[in-house]
């Protein structure tokens, strides 16, 4: 499309400005570091630098701890992903049936949303803590041994369920707004041609929810990725032993807390390509809407 | 229309009453506790209703009782953190609102390389390039400023791409006309454009705000002196299970508090908030 403009020579720059210097000072600049410390060899003390090229990569990815951060990462992911959708689109799907209290229903289910993952990881341990959780009381009368502080799968249990449950809001509005956009007239026709509720839904809603579920399968995945380093950093700190020390929370600890910075800014760098090829992911898909959306 | 059975939909009533349950108990029963005295939240389990504290706890940990265990008063933390949410929601609104003006309704060499630097920064999120970052505000002296708090959380893609999105629907016919009558640049973005733009610009008010009120990771690492701290961090630092000498009661009252802000403005700015959720993300 030929846009109508303004004919300004300085003016466009001006306005560019400030966001730009931003994005260079905090995002270029740094981001440049990061590639150039991942190649680097440095003390802690900063005294003595050497170029080493890709061995701080080969020492990070050759190194248990890592391989097992990025299984406990794999773990939570899945399962945070998995549970979270699963949840709101049921509950999206009973939200689509029911004529009366539909805003009602949905004023209460985006509270979640609004609150820290820090403070949602906390509310869980609250709920569930060993001394006093009044949650965590029926399952010790149960005979269940729970001890998420030191048993490493239950920890696993409690940032899932913390991270799942913060992330349900969203999903849900999501997939509300998914099941509106399916033609009515389609699912008119299946029932005319007989196909009962829970048919007309794989048959039907399903396939059509498509689109929205793998873009809902994007943004949780890079949700679970980085938004709930607060969740972990607060209940578990990547512990008990490394059960819970997922990528982010690695590339913290190896950079602020041990300072190893090569091997920190290696990570980093890995981190970096996961990024690109999850929005490269998120473009596709838009690109496939205009299309045929 | 297909209407559901009315038995099909008690069960779904049903089945969301149930989904509520989970979704919005823990929120409650944070709000219970805090009504407790804390014998009753040491002992479990914890009744499923309020307790007769309400105003003690309140009173306390407002006039006190949370300067006393954090170090700072519950004031200071609130004000920090208001200051961040909103430095962050209202500089990004201003700066990616003026971004996209330019990119949108200017021609000017470079453009594209401009846009195309701004759109990359989606691919670096602060958690892979770490480091650096805090290097950087070391260097520049930022570290337990406000400025520091806020300035590099302003500048991203997400803001300029959905108003560049918005301003490409604004049809031609709208910018000459403002022209022919003699408008300038300012004065169309003033009386035509910022008009046009204001449900965008509530909604991604109040997901900016969520966003800004909700940081962790930034916050911890620029904040060393306590009084600078955000709620959220507070409450991490006051919040220790294995000691028996937490005072939870009070925490608890911390909790309801860095809770209810982000909530209200999700309930009260609803309407825009899910409009602009749903269509920003797209």
């Amino acid at each position: 499309m030929n846009r109508a403009i303004f004919p300004h020579k300085l003016l466009p720059y001006l306005l560019l400005a400030p966001q730009l210097a931003i994005t260079l000072v905090f995002f270029y600049w740094p981001a440049g570091q990061a590639l150039k410390q991942s190649l680097l060899r440095e003390d802690p003390f900063g005294l003595k630098t050497q170029f080493v090229g890709l061995a701080n990569f080969k020492r990070v990815l050759a190194d248990p701890a890592y391989l097992n951060s990025i299984k406990v990462t794999a773990v939570f992911s899945v399962a945070t992903a998995f549970i979270s959708m699963a949840i709101a689109l049921l509950l999206a799907v009973q939200a689509e049936k029911i004529i009366r209290g539909k805003t009602l229903y949905r004023t209460l289910m985006i509270w979640p949303y609004a609150v820290a993952p820090a403070i949602a990881g906390m509310l869980w341990l609250f709920m569930f803590n060993p001394s006093f959780g009044t949650l965590a009381y029926p399952l010790r009368q149960m005979g269940i041994h729970w001890d998420p502080l030191l048993n490493g799968p239950q920890a696993m249990t409690m940032i899932v369920m913390a991270a799942s449950w913060k992330q349900i809001s969203y999903n849900f509005l999501f997939f509300v707004a998914g099941l509106q956009a399916i033609p009515k007239t389609l699912i008119e026709a299946a029932a005319i041609d007989g196909a009962r509720g829970f048919r007309r839904f794989r048959t039907i809603v399903f396939p059509l929810l498509a689109p929205t579920s793998f873009f809902l399968l994007v943004i949780n995945t890079v949700y679970a990725l980085f938004d709930t380093f607060g969740i972990i950093h607060a209940v578990t700190g990547g512990g008990p032993g490394k059960a819970t020390e997922t990528l982010v929370y690695k590339v913290y600890n190896d950079g602020f807390v041990n300072l190893i910075l090569g091997d920190s800014a290696a990570q980093s760098v890995i981190l970096m390509v996961i990024v690109i090829a999850l929005t490269a992911l998120q473009f596709r898909y838009i690109e496939k809407r205009v299309h045929y959306g | 229309m297909i209407e559901a059975k009315p038995h099909s939909r008690l069960i779904a009533h049903f089945l969301l009453v149930l989904g509520l349950i989970v979704v919005v108990f823990p929120i409650y029963y944070v709000f219970v506790a805090s009504t407790h005295p804390l014998e009753t939240i040491l002992k479990p389990p914890l009744p499923l209703l309020p307790g007769p504290e309400y105003i003690n706890n309140y009173r306390e940990a407002l006039f006190g009782g949370i300067g006393r265990i954090g170090g700072v008063g519950v004031g200071t933390l609130l004000l920090n953190t208001t200051i961040m949410a909103l430095g962050i929601a209202i500089g990004k609104i201003i700066i990616s609102i003026m971004s996209a003006y330019a990119i949108v309704f200017f021609r000017f060499p470079l453009r594209l390389v401009f846009f195309w630097i701004i759109f990359i920064t989606l691919m670096l999120p602060i958690e892979v390039r770490i480091l650096p970052t805090y290097k950087v505000m070391v260097d520049l002296n930022l570290i337990d400023t406000y400025a520091g708090l806020i300035v590099p959380l302003i500048a991203s893609a997400t803001a300029t791409l959905l108003f560049r999105q918005f301003f490409m629907t604004v049809p031609n016919e709208l910018i000459e006309a403002a022209r022919i009558d003699g408008a300038g640049p300012w004065r169309f973005f003033k009386d035509i454009l910022l008009p046009l733009s204001t449900t965008n610009i509530a909604a991604l008010f109040v997901i900016l705000f969520i966003y800004g009120w909700t940081q962790y990771l930034w916050p911890l690492l620029v904040t060393n002196s306590n009084s600078m701290n955000t709620i959220v961090i507070a409450l991490r630092k006051m919040i220790s299970f294995a000691d028996a000498d937490t005072q939870w009661h009070l925490v608890m009252v911390t909790c309801v508090l860095a809770i209810l802000p982000p909530v209200l403005v999700v309930i009260l700015m609803q309407r825009w908030f899910v409009k602009g959720l749903v269509e920003s993300e797209k």
